[in-house]
C-alpha cells in the first residue's frame, strides 16, 4: 500500500509567495534540473536537501534570477511582478533582486567585496535600490548589521579581516537591508565551526520570528534543515523525489533515496 | 458550544491504517490497521497495549509525523472539519500552531536557547509580547519544579528529567483543542508528575480533548473516560 495523495490547502487561503513549475536546465549533457516544481508560502521556511550535484543550488540560483532555465515559469506574488519572472530583462531582474530577494552564499567571496568596508558592502545594496543620502545609507546599513547580530565596532572593517561567521553575518545584513520578501540561503553554515554555526542559526531564527521573512534554505546538513525549516524538498539527479513537513520526511521517509539519506545521518 | 455529541466532537478516526515500507529490507512493517474511534471535547482516551504495538505510531499518525495509508482523521477546528490524514502540509502546520499539541518524551532543544525562551516560544509565535510570554514561561517552569537558576540556562545540558519538565511547560503553556500525550510522565519525579496531572485535569475541565499513552496509567486513572487496546500485527513481506 502507498500513502494517500494530499489535498489542496483549505486553511491557508492566500496565494503562495513563490511558485515555480516545470523548471528544466541542462548544462551540455548534464541534466541539472528536470521538471522541478516548488511552492513557498508567506512566512514559511522551505528546506532543500540532497547530495552534491542533485540540483539544489542550481534551483536556488534560479530563484535569485541568476540563471534562466531551458523551460519553466517562476512567479512571486508581489504587486510589481505579474507574469513569468524569467521573461524580465537584465535591468528589471537586477532591480527586483535588489529590492525583493536577499541571498547568502556558502562562499562569502560570491556575495561580498572583500576589500571594501562591511558597512559599505551593505550600503551597496541600498545604492542599487536608489538610496542616495549618506546619513540614511549609514543608518540603514547599521540597522541591518545590528539585526544580523554583527558587532558594530567592526562595521568599517573589510570582510577579508573578519572570521567566517562574521562574514556570513555581513552577507546576511546585506541580504536583509531592504527587508526582502524572500531570503535565499545556500549552505549558510557549511564550513563554520559548530559553535559559530549555532550562533548563525540562532540569528536566522530570530530574524524569522521577528520579521516573518519567507526563506528557502539549501543544506546537505539535515540537522540545519530540521532546526530551521517547516517543510523540506528532497532532490536527487535534478528531480524532487519527496516533499513534506520536516518531521514527517525525517521520521517517515517514503522514497528509497530519502530513507537512505535519513538513515545515514549520525 | 452545542450540547449534541456531534457538536462536541473534536476527532473522528475512521479505519486508520499505517505500515512502514522499508526499502532496504524489501518489506513492510504493519503498525496498525482499521483503527476507529471518536473523541469529544473534554474527553480523555487512554491507548493501551504492549511495547511495540503501535501506540506512539498512532499518535504520530494523527499528528501527521507519519503518513497514513488508509482511513480518515476528521478534526473539528475553529472553522470546520478537516481530514488530517489527507490535509495539505501547510494546513497541518497551521493546525499544529493553533489547535493541536503533542507532548513527547523527547525535548528538541535548540543550541544556545535558554529554557525560558524555549517555553515562551509558542506564546511569542501567537503574538504575545516578549516580556509577558517570558513571565508566563517562568510561571510554568516553576509549577513543574524547574529551579530558578536554570531558567536562563541551556536545556541541552540538563538531565533527562529536567529536560522533560521544560518540554511539558512548553507544550502545555497554550491550551490546544486536541492534546496528544506520548508517555509524558516518563523520567519525571513525583512533584512534577503531580503538577502535570493537575495541569491536565485543568485542561480537561476547560474542554481540551486528550489521547494519551502512559507507562504508569495509574497516574491519570481518575481522568480516563475510555480506552483502546491495540494488538500486534505480523511483519509482511511485500514486493516493492
Amino acid at each position: 500500500m502507498t500513502v494517500m495523495e494530499r489535498l489542496a490547502p483549505q486553511l491557508v487561503t492566500g496565494a503562495p509567495l513563490l511558485t515555480m513549475s516545470g523548471i528544466s536546465r541542462r548544462f551540455g549533457p548534464v541534466v541539472a534540473l528536470d521538471d522541478v516544481a516548488a511552492t513557498v508560502w508567506p512566512g514559511e521556511v522551505l528546506g532543500i536537501v540532497g547530495e552534491s550535484g542533485s540540483g539544489k543550488s542550481t534551483l536556488l540560483r534560479m530563484m535569485n534570477l541568476e540563471d534562466t532555465p531551458d523551460a519553466g515559469a517562476y512567479h512571486l506574488t508581489l504587486p510589481e511582478t505579474p507574469g513569468n519572472l524569467f521573461d524580465l530583462d537584465r535591468f528589471a531582474r537586477r532591480q527586483l533582486c535588489a529590492r525583493r530577494i536577499g541571498i547568502v552564499y556558502q562562499n562569502p567571496h560570491l556575495g561580498l567585496l572583500m576589500g571594501h568596508s562591511s558597512s559599505g558592502n551593505v550600503a551597496e545594496r541600498l545604492l542599487i535600490a536608489g538610496e542616495r543620502s549618506f546619513a540614511t545609507l549609514r543608518a540603514k546599513a547599521k540597522g541591518a548589521l545590528e539585526a544580523s547580530e554583527f558587532p558594530l565596532t567592526r562595521m568599517d572593517d573589510p570582510p577579508k579581516q573578519l572570521s567566517g561567521g562574521m562574514q556570513q553575518r555581513v552577507q546576511l545584513a546585506k541580504a536583509i537591508a531592504l527587508e526582502p520578501a524572500l531570503l535565499l540561503l545556500d549552505e549558510p553554515t557549511t564550513g563554520l565551526d559548530v559553535s559559530v554555526q549555532a550562533l548563525v542559526l540562532d540569528t536566522l531564527k530570530h530574524l524569522q520570528r521577528d520579521r516573518a521573512i519567507t526563506m528557502v534554505i539549501v543544506s546537505h546538513d539535515l540537522g540545519v534543515i530540521r532546526t530551521m525549516a517547516d517543510r523540506v524538498m528532497v532532490m536527487r539527479h535534478g528531480q524532487v523525489v519527496e516533499e513534506g513537513l520536516v518531521d514527517q520526511v525525517f521520521q517517515d521517509p517514503q522514497h528509497p533515496y530519502t530513507q537512505e539519506l535519513v538513515h545515514a545521518k549520525l | 458550544m452545542p450540547n449534541s455529541d456531534t457538536g462536541r466532537q473534536v476527532l473522528c478516526v475512521e479505519g486508520l491504517s499505517k505500515s512502514f515500507r522499508m526499502h532496504h529490507l524489501g518489506q513492510s512493517l504493519h503498525a496498525f490497521e482499521g483503527v476507529s474511534f471518536t473523541l469529544n471535547a473534554g474527553e480523555f482516551l487512554l491507548l493501551k497495549g504492549p511495547n511495540g504495538v503501535g501506540k506512539s505510531t498512532l499518535l504520530r499518525t494523527i499528528w501527521r509525523s507519519y503518513l497514513p495509508e488508509a482511513g480518515h482523521v476528521w478534526f473539528t477546528h475553529g472553522a470546520g472539519r478537516i481530514d488530517l490524514a489527507r490535509a495539505a502540509d501547510v494546513d497541518i502546520a497551521v493546525l499544529r500552531r493553533r489547535d493541536m499539541g503533542f507532548v513527547t518524551q523527547f525535548l528538541i532543544a535548540r543550541p544556545r536557547v535558554p529554557a525560558e525562551e524555549i517555553v515562551a516560544e509558542p506564546l511569542r509565535k501567537a503574538g504575545v509580547a516578549h516580556n509577558d510570554a517570558l513571565e508566563e514561561a517562568r510561571r510554568w517552569l516553576s509549577a513543574f519544579g524547574v529551579k530558578r537558576d536554570l531558567w536562563r540556562a541551556y536545556p541541552t545540558s540538563f538531565s533527562g528529567g529536567e529536560q522533560q519538565k521544560v518540554n511539558l511547560a512548553r507544550a502545555l503553556i497554550q491550551p490546544p483543542r486536541l492534546l496528544l500525550l506520548d508517555e509524558p510522565t516518563a523520567s519525571l519525579d513525583a512533584g512534577a508528575r503531580a503538577a502535570l496531572v493537575a495541569r491536565l485535569t485543568e485542561l480537561k475541565a476547560a474542554g481540551v480533548a486528550m489521547i494519551g499513552v502512559f507507562h504508569h496509567p495509574g497516574d491519570v486513572a481518575a481522568m480516563v473516560d475510555r480506552d483502546i487496546l491495540l494488538t500486534a500485527k505480523e511483519v509482511e513481506d511485500v514486493a516493492l
